[in-house]
């Protein structure tokens, strides 16, 4: 029996509720049952007996969960063997998430997070505590969601020498640009489209200056060069400037733009750059891409959804799987 | 929209022999800067004096292309001997788009500190301007003998840009990165 503690309630903590609910007969049959003895977010919580459907119903209909006990309580007090974090991002300092991780890897207790904040904040010193306390920190879903970057750079490419990582990292930003290609719109009326359909934010700036990105290099970065670089080591240049005209520019030399994440031994950066429209990176919409390129592999490309309900709580799951498939 | 296309002067290297004595090689310099070139780089070659003790001198220059007959015929005429005259070829290139304010922030003067350094030179320039006082884009493409130098070439053009709030979109393009 795996025992299961997930932090956040939001968006991702219940998208995993309802993943393991829908399959559970896939799951026990890979790594055997899983019970989540408890779920918490910044003000309430639910432990004890009680169904996943139940806390579900509870959250959609309330708001919030039955208990008054704090995550960081729930964090500190229960018996569990893997700790799913999925509290809100916090870019600066790491917010409460930071400390939930710390504490499940003193504790002894495996992590897997879809949070960037603890990672990009304290990548080098939350890999040194897991390995110290003999546990596994997994944080798959925090680059590209479902799109398989963290654990095929660190398995099916163990061997390589990546010599480089370029993606797209960023969905609203990719949106916004694969517009203005197709309508030649300005960036202001794009921006709008997208806050309508509820791809951009209220308050864009953390996607459309490039810092989610850079986020995602970061961790990624550190990663596979074994770094333990910070969001202020990340050259950034975001996408608010770039003009219709210039896809008119572009396209004459067969390019088009998008926001290009860019990681190797020498470089750190998210730019607009000029890509070459048969390029694997010319992709329209809210998609995500990376492309590695090796010594002995060449170069490998994945795509996919880079964020999403059901798609983080996929990654977060496959980490799970990860750390208990013994077949694998 | 408006645009315009700019193609440079044509850049080469001559070597001449000159006497291995004080003030031989003002004589070359001096006609070269009266036709109108532009001196980027001198190398005296000493140790391959020829077997009248002549040294051979490397120079690089920036010329017209329409001039470049002149300026052998002048040469010749003053007595100096020409070993060879060739143009510098220009193996790679890449297009970058740059963003802002470029007429205003001074156009001529981006492209002659990139053409200065005379390893480097812009070849097209393809502008676009959507309304006056606007910022306008425009595609700069560089050539460069060999992608070492075309890699310096982007970095000035980079730091030039960065000094005027020009941004630059560089390309993704594998064989350049």
């Amino acid at each position: 029996m795996i025992k299961l503690v997930i932090v956040g309630f939001g968006n991702v903590g219940q998208g995993l509720v309802e993943l393991l609910l829908e399959k559970k007969n896939v799951i026990g049959k890979i790594i055997g049952p899983v019970k989540v003895i408890a779920i918490a977010d910044s003000k309430s919580s639910i432990s004890g007996n009680f169904s996943l459907k139940e806390a579900l119903e509870i959250k959609k209909r309330r708001g919030r969960l039955p208990e008054n006990r704090l995550a960081r309580e729930v964090v500190e007090e229960e018996d569990y063997d893997v700790l799913v974090e999925t509290s809100i991002t916090k870019i600066d300092d790491g917010g409460e998430g930071l400390k939930y991780v710390r504490t499940a890897l003193k504790r002894g207790s495996h992590v897997v997070t879809s949070n960037k904040g603890p990672l990009v904040v304290a990548f080098r010193e939350l890999m040194k505590l897991a390995e110290k306390n003999n546990v596994k920190l997994m944080y798959e879903a925090t680059v590209g969601s479902a799109m398989p970057v963290i654990k095929l750079a660190k398995k099916y490419l163990a061997f390589c020498d990546i010599l480089s990582i370029k993606g797209i990292l960023n969905g609203t930003c990719n949106y916004i640009l694969s517009r203005m290609e197709e309508e030649r719109m300005p960036y202001g009326q794009v921006l709008k489209e997208a806050q309508e359909l509820g791809i951009a934010e209220a308050d864009p700036s953390y996607d459309v200056e490039g810092i989610d990105a850079a986020a995602k290099l970061v961790i990624l970065a550190n990663t596979i060069y074994n770094l333990n670089a910070k969001l202020s080591d990340v050259e950034r240049v975001g996408i608010t400037k770039v003009s219709p005209e210039a896809f008119d520019v572009a396209i004459e030399k067969n390019y088009t733009i998008r926001l290009i994440a860019e990681a190797s031994r020498e470089t750190l950066k998210v730019t607009p750059r000029l890509v070459p429209l048969n390029h694997p990176l010319a992709i329209r919409g809210t998609l995500n891409a990376a492309m590695f390129r090796t010594d002995t592999a060449g170069d490998i490309v994945v795509m996919g959804r880079g964020a999403g309900k059901m798609e983080t709580a996929t990654a977060v799951l496959s980490d799970i799987l990860d750390i208990y498939d013994s077949s694998s | 929209m408006r645009g315009c296309r700019y193609t440079s002067s044509k850049l080469l290297t001559l070597v001449v022999e000159l006497e291995d004595k004080p003030g031989q090689l003002v004589k070359v310099l001096e006609p070269i800067s009266k036709i109108g070139g532009n001196i980027v780089g001198v190398v005296h070659q000493r140790g391959k004096k020829t077997p009248l003790n002549r040294v051979p001198v490397e120079i690089s220059l920036k010329i017209d292309k329409k001039k470049v007959e002149k300026l052998v015929k002048t040469l010749k005429e003053l007595g100096i001997t020409i070993r060879s005259i060739d143009e510098v070829r220009l193996t790679a290139t890449t297009s970058l788009l740059l963003i802002g304010h470029i007429i205003h922030t001074d156009l001529s003067d981006t492209i002659d500190r990139i053409d200065s350094g005379g390893v480097a030179e812009v070849v097209e320039l393809r502008i676009s301007m959507p309304r006056v006082n606007e910022p306008s884009t425009a595609m700069v493409t560089i050539s460069a003998a060999g992608n070492e130098k075309l890699r310096e070439a982007v970095e000035k053009l980079k730091n030039i840009c960065y000094e005027k709030g020009i941004i630059v979109i560089e390309p993704v393009n594998e064989e350049f990165s």
